[in-house]
């Protein structure tokens, strides 16, 4: 069960410029959480957009457990309900005249009965923690947070195996990105959905994800668990992606000395880099 | 000099049903001062929802007082005679890069502003060239502006407000749609802006190491001011900055975290260097 690209590429028709994705190869199977990384341009929009088949490949194949789904006879709208895709701002994408109704839209398109359409909607707003008090109101009337919470529920009631968002927390306070990245370990965790998280803040999903994938100018450059990808920093600064800041806090304070050269100790987040602070201090202590 | 003053400041906003009655009133400012001197960079930090842009739309006259007053330059915001005086002193550049801009090429763009108030052509085609060169996007000045990027399109904006050479800029969450290059660019011209050019600048964000650099901050939650002071005063007390629902710099967090321990750092950490020295000098 997986998402399959064999050597993909993709040039954009009437330009003259780099194809926008060249020879990637890679695999995402089911129940994985995935990041995608890089800098604007780097090629991550267009190759989420082929793990459902919206854009078709100029070169090498894509695979839906083990089935090319650009061959005749392929049931892309299938696919589509399968590998659901929120686009940067989902929001702007809302237009019904209630909550409940924009909700209902996906699974409507699907062909299924009213009353199952009706109890996915309100399961999903149920997931994204929007009460039944918000069903009547106008999309229009919620805050950028919830309206963003319920455009992830018009998607998730198409009960998808696999989504894919791009920027989920784009323009977000603190508050309402842990809330949607919350939300996201949840519907891993607990519905056993596959998720790939598009970002351009490695920071972001390094407490969450198990896998990251790295991409510049059209190619995939890393594909890796996040502490192995946090190693390339220099590399990942000329790529204009920065590491997490307390991986970086932790090779400065072995650079001036505080860990020993061979120490191997390594950080992504606050925790880690508090415990190994932590030891270090109490072992100078008993010293 | 005082560039901006708010006075005891009230602001609300009405929800109404289908028949225009009034369902429920939102206090979105309730009470707020703030004094802004020329030449100072402030920002104003809050969640989503805390009253920071409206209050942004204040300071130009684009939202009007319900109580209190708001001045710049000494001139009251609610005046109709010295409205474009005060736009004309004190520009806005939003979120969204696409709102703003509306030239077919930048260098049109840039030029909107002042030719709308009347400046000769020869003087606005000097003030374009120099807009454009002071947030260097100069080699860009013929270009068409949808082949900018989020923030190339957002300092041809910040151009197209210099072009009135304002003596204050309000930037209302300016780096939000942006990716972090974009960012930086921003962030380091508004930066050179107030330093090299003596621009005032206020500055509405909830990044914090956006502000770290700023000579104040507000921090505003519920349309009030509930913390000011300078980055290093505001950031070393993050519970309070935790139920206001915001975010300290990871240095100053993770330096009040291992104070909890019992390590004995000392307060206002607030950037990585200063973690690693202070660091360093215990062992």
């Amino acid at each position: 069960m997986s998402i399959k690209l064999e050597n993909v590429s993709y040039q954009y028709r009437d330009s003259k410029r780099r194809p926008a994705l060249s020879h990637v190869t890679l695999e995402i199977k089911k129940g994985e959480f995935i990041g995608i990384a890089g800098h604007t341009g780097s090629g991550k929009s267009t190759l989420i957009q082929h793990f459902n088949g919206l854009i078709r490949p100029t070169g090498g194949t894509v695979l839906f457990d083990g089935e090319n789904i650009h061959e005749q006879g392929y049931s892309l709208k299938e696919l589509r309900g399968k590998v659901g895709l929120s686009f940067q701002y989902p929001e702007h994408q809302l237009f019904e005249v209630t909550v409940f109704e924009d909700v209902c839209f996906g699974p409507k398109n699907l062909g299924l009965p009213q009353d199952e359409i009706q109890k996915r909607a309100k399961q999903a707003l149920e997931l994204v923690g929007m009460d039944e008090k918000y069903y009547e109101k106008s999309p229009f009337e919620l805050s950028g947070g919830q309206k963003r919470r319920v455009a992830i529920a018009g998607i998730l009631a198409m009960e998808p195996e696999y989504f894919i968002l791009d920027e989920p927390t784009a323009g977000l306070d603190p508050v309402g990105r842990d809330r949607i990245l919350q939300l996201l370990k949840r519907l891993h965790e607990e519905k056993g959905i596959t998720i790939i998280l598009v970002t351009h803040s490695m920071e972001e999903i390094a407490d969450y994800v198990d896998r990251i994938l790295v991409m510049e100018q059209g190619r995939l450059r890393f594909d890796d668990t996040p502490s192995e990808v946090f190693q390339h920093k220099d590399e990942l600064e000329q790529m204009g992606l920065s590491v997490p800041f307390y991986s970086s806090l932790i090779d400065e304070l072995r650079q001036n000395g505080y860990f020993s050269e061979d120490s191997e100790v390594s950080a992504i987040t606050l925790q880690e880099a508090k415990q190994a602070i932590l030891e270090n201090w109490k072992r100078d202590q008993q010293s | 000099m005082k560039m901006v003053q708010i006075k005891d400041l009230v602001y609300r906003y009405f929800r109404r049903d289908d028949d225009d009655n009034i369902i429920e009133t939102i206090e979105a400012i309730a009470g707020v001062n703030m004094d802004v001197e020329k030449g100072q960079f402030i920002a104003i930090l809050g969640h989503n929802g805390s009253g920071k842009s409206s209050l942004a739309k204040h300071i130009n006259g684009l939202l009007q007082p319900a109580e209190g007053a708001v001045y710049v330059k000494g001139m009251n915001t609610s005046s109709e005679e010295e409205i474009w005086r005060i736009r004309q002193s004190a520009g806005i550049v939003l979120q969204n890069p696409d709102n703003q801009i509306i030239g077919n090429i930048v260098e049109e763009d840039v030029a909107f502003g002042p030719e709308n108030i009347g400046i000769p052509t020869q003087d606005i085609w000097t003030r374009v060239a120099e807009s454009l060169e002071a947030v260097g996007m100069e080699a860009f000045r013929l270009s068409s502006p949808n082949r900018l990027s989020g923030g190339q399109k957002q300092r041809v904006a910040i151009a197209g407000i210099l072009a009135m050479e304002p003596e204050c800029i309000i930037l209302d969450e300016p780096t939000a749609m942006l990716d972090p290059k974009g960012r930086e660019d921003v962030i380091k011209t508004v930066h050179r802006l107030n330093k090299e050019k003596g621009i005032t600048i206020i500055l509405i964000t909830h990044k914090m190491d956006e502000v770290v650099d700023a000579d104040k901050l507000f921090v505003m939650d519920h349309g009030k001011v509930v913390m000011s002071g300078t980055p290093r005063e505001v950031f070393s007390d993050v519970e309070k900055m935790k139920e206001h629902r915001l975010e300290v710099p990871h240095a100053a967090e993770l330096a009040y975290e291992l104070r909890e321990e019992g390590i004995p750092l000392p307060e206002m950490i607030m950037t990585k260097k200063e973690l690693v020295k202070a660091l360093c000098q215990l062992s």
